[in-house]
């Protein structure tokens, strides 16, 4: 296989993911297939080719920078899990 | 006939005629629902009490002499990854479940400013990641054709929704076939528009340089009415292009002679059924008998689109869903020791299979010493194919190929083999990566009576083209009248 569960391991804590060992295996069958798959890219010559990220031909998308109406607070924080004093409230990070 | 089996552009001619109200139309659709959603499932949420009040709204607002806007009072529905507001939208997701978005999508603003009747949301795979939409995280979506079968996906809910009668069109949104896929394998109509076309703005993203939203209809007319709808430059989102979009119902005219059909020969090979490569040739060779030519042609990069595809996909997924971390909105674990772990947690409840799967496969693809060989690659293979196109159309005015490989599969039937299930959009996620405008319209049934699409791939902002190509065949053909209930 081309991803062992140890890998597996080390790519979910990059995704801030955690997961059962039963997970993990499932995980490094299924990525190692993808994978492979995908290995056939690499059979292609593309030394010269530009990559493309985007298909329009965008620049920076530029506008006035106008003072327009923007939702309250009390709006945008009403789908948050916790709020205090009008914040997001997470837990403490600074000791 | 019941009101609710008519098109949306019968209906609407019946309602500016006054021979219906609006709120007739709604009750026949809702109590149709009440008959079938039962065994479809296409909803992930409705309201009908809501659906009335605004069918009322638009009754009064005829009765006080207005004219009613094109698609006005037509009960519809929007596929679940499309922010309503006032309304939860879930992407079929445990992480999204109880989120309630503070503004309207602007096609949701679109279709409301024209007055239509939004029904509900429709069921999806969730975070629009799959082809069956049996991973919602809500319910299953049942092929209306034969409910042991998958409707597609991932908008499987608005195009089982549309099949089953139980809206006049519905929006979905497409990455890499996830409206013309399921519409081909309900026996519907569904567009993907040239990405830019059509906005953005409030689609919850997967994966950005891909994702368009479309319609999802009864038939081509349809179609190009929801399209004038929705299409056009949008502030909001800065990948909409401003340029000046026709009307899309001038287009249909019942004429393809001089039309040039390419027909690349990649996409009837290995892994497409017989029955379906039969029925999309017999469909081309009409094409010619009513005075179109065609010629078989090569798209050499096809082969390798899937792969790119999924690699680019999931590498803009696992960026765009680092939002859902349990601080501004969605799911948060309950119990957890530091931040750190409250995110760990919180993803990992909140996401289902295979979001953590795509979310691992990107974030791996973009990963130091792996991000050259997968991800950079892959975009590189993207100008490949992108320049395969740019020559086809050098010669052809649209291309002709089948939606999906196969008609609808077994429930539960490739859900434990991704591979397989990816394979399902291989004739799709070329068009995707291109950025290019394509239909599926239904061109026959196989031999377990199953509906099969024909997809037609258009130039950038060629959309008129596909839509005539598109018409001719349906004025020409009894397919589109063919429905799930009368099998």
């Amino acid at each position: 296989m081309r991803i062992k569960p140890e890998e597996v391991d080390y790519i979910a804590a990059l995704s801030r993911l955690v997961l059962s060992d039963q997970e993990k295996n499932m995980y490094a069958r299924h990525l190692s297939e993808i994978l492979e798959h995908a290995e056939r890219l690499s059979e292609l010559d593309t030394d010269d080719v530009e990559p493309t990220a985007h298909v329009l031909p965008l620049k920076n998308v530029f506008r006035d920078d106008q003072v327009k109406p923007s939702l309250e607070r009390d709006i945008l924080l009403s789908n948050a899990p916790e709020v205090e004093n009008g914040c997001f409230k997470v837990p403490r990070i600074v000791e | 006939m019941e009101l609710y089996r008519l098109t949306a552009h019968e209906a609407y001619e019946k309602l500016k005629k006054r021979e219906v109200s609006a709120r007739e139309l709604a009750q026949s659709v809702i109590k149709h629902i009440e008959d079938v959603e039962q065994s479809i499932g296409a909803y992930i949420h409705l309201d009908f009490d809501a659906a009335l009040k605004q069918a009322d709204d638009v009754d009064r607002h005829i009765d006080e002499g207005h004219e009613v806007p094109l698609l006005g009072g037509l009960p519809i529905a929007i596929k679940d990854n499309m922010c309503t507001e006032g309304i939860a939208t879930t992407c079929a997701s445990r992480m999204l479940a109880d989120f309630v978005p503070p503004y309207d999508a602007t096609v949701v603003r679109r279709l409301k400013e024209r007055q239509a009747v939004v029904l509900g949301k429709l069921n999806m795979d969730e975070f629009a990641m799959g082809s069956s939409t049996e991973t919602s995280a809500f319910k299953k979506t049942k092929n209306p054709w034969d409910t042991d079968r998958v409707p597609g996906g991932s908008s499987g809910g608005s195009a089982a929704a549309v099949a089953a009668d139980e809206a006049f069109f519905t929006l979905g949104s497409d990455t890499g076939g996830s409206i013309r896929q399921p519409a081909s394998l309900c026996g519907v109509v569904g567009m993907k528009p040239t990405y830019g076309a059509v906005s953005r703005y409030g689609l919850v993203a997967f994966a950005s340089s891909l994702d368009q939203i479309g319609p999802l209809t009864k038939d081509v007319k349809d179609c190009a009415m929801v399209l004038n709808a929705i299409v056009g430059h949008d502030p909001y989102d800065a990948t909409s292009v401003s340029r000046s979009y026709p009307d899309y119902t001038s287009a249909l005219i019942d004429d393809v002679k001089g039309i040039k059909i390419g027909v690349p020969k990649e996409f009837f090979g290995q892994g497409i059924n017989e029955e379906v490569k039969s029925a999309v040739t017999k469909a081309i060779e009409l094409f010619k008998e009513m005075g179109a030519d065609y010629e078989e042609t090569s798209l050499p990069y096809t082969d390798h689109a899937l792969s790119a595809y999924y690699l680019i996909a999931s590498a803009e997924a696992s960026s765009n869903l680092g939002r859902y971390d349990g601080v501004k909105y969605g799911y948060r674990a309950a119990q957890y020791d530091d931040m750190i772990d409250m995110y760990k947690k919180t993803r990992s409840e909140g996401f289902g299979s295979e979001v953590k799967r795509r979310i691992m496969l990107g974030t791996y693809a973009l990963s130091s010493g792996y991000y050259d060989a997968y991800y950079l690659k892959a975009l590189k293979v993207r100008t490949l194919i992108t320049r395969d196109f740019q020559r086809a159309f050098e010669k052809y005015d649209v291309l002709v190929v089948p939606t999906s490989p196969t008609t609808a599969f077994k429930i539960g039937e490739r859900l434990d083999n991704p591979m397989e299930m990816y394979l399902s959009d291989v004739c799709t996620v070329p068009v995707n990566i291109a950025g290019l405008p394509a239909i599926s319209i239904p061109c026959g049934l196989d031999g377990r009576g199953l509906p099969i699409g024909l997809q037609i791939i258009g130039k950038a902002f060629d959309e008129e083209t596909i839509l005539r190509v598109a018409y001719a065949f349906e004025s020409n053909t009894p397919y589109h009248n063919q429905k799930p209930s009368e099998r």
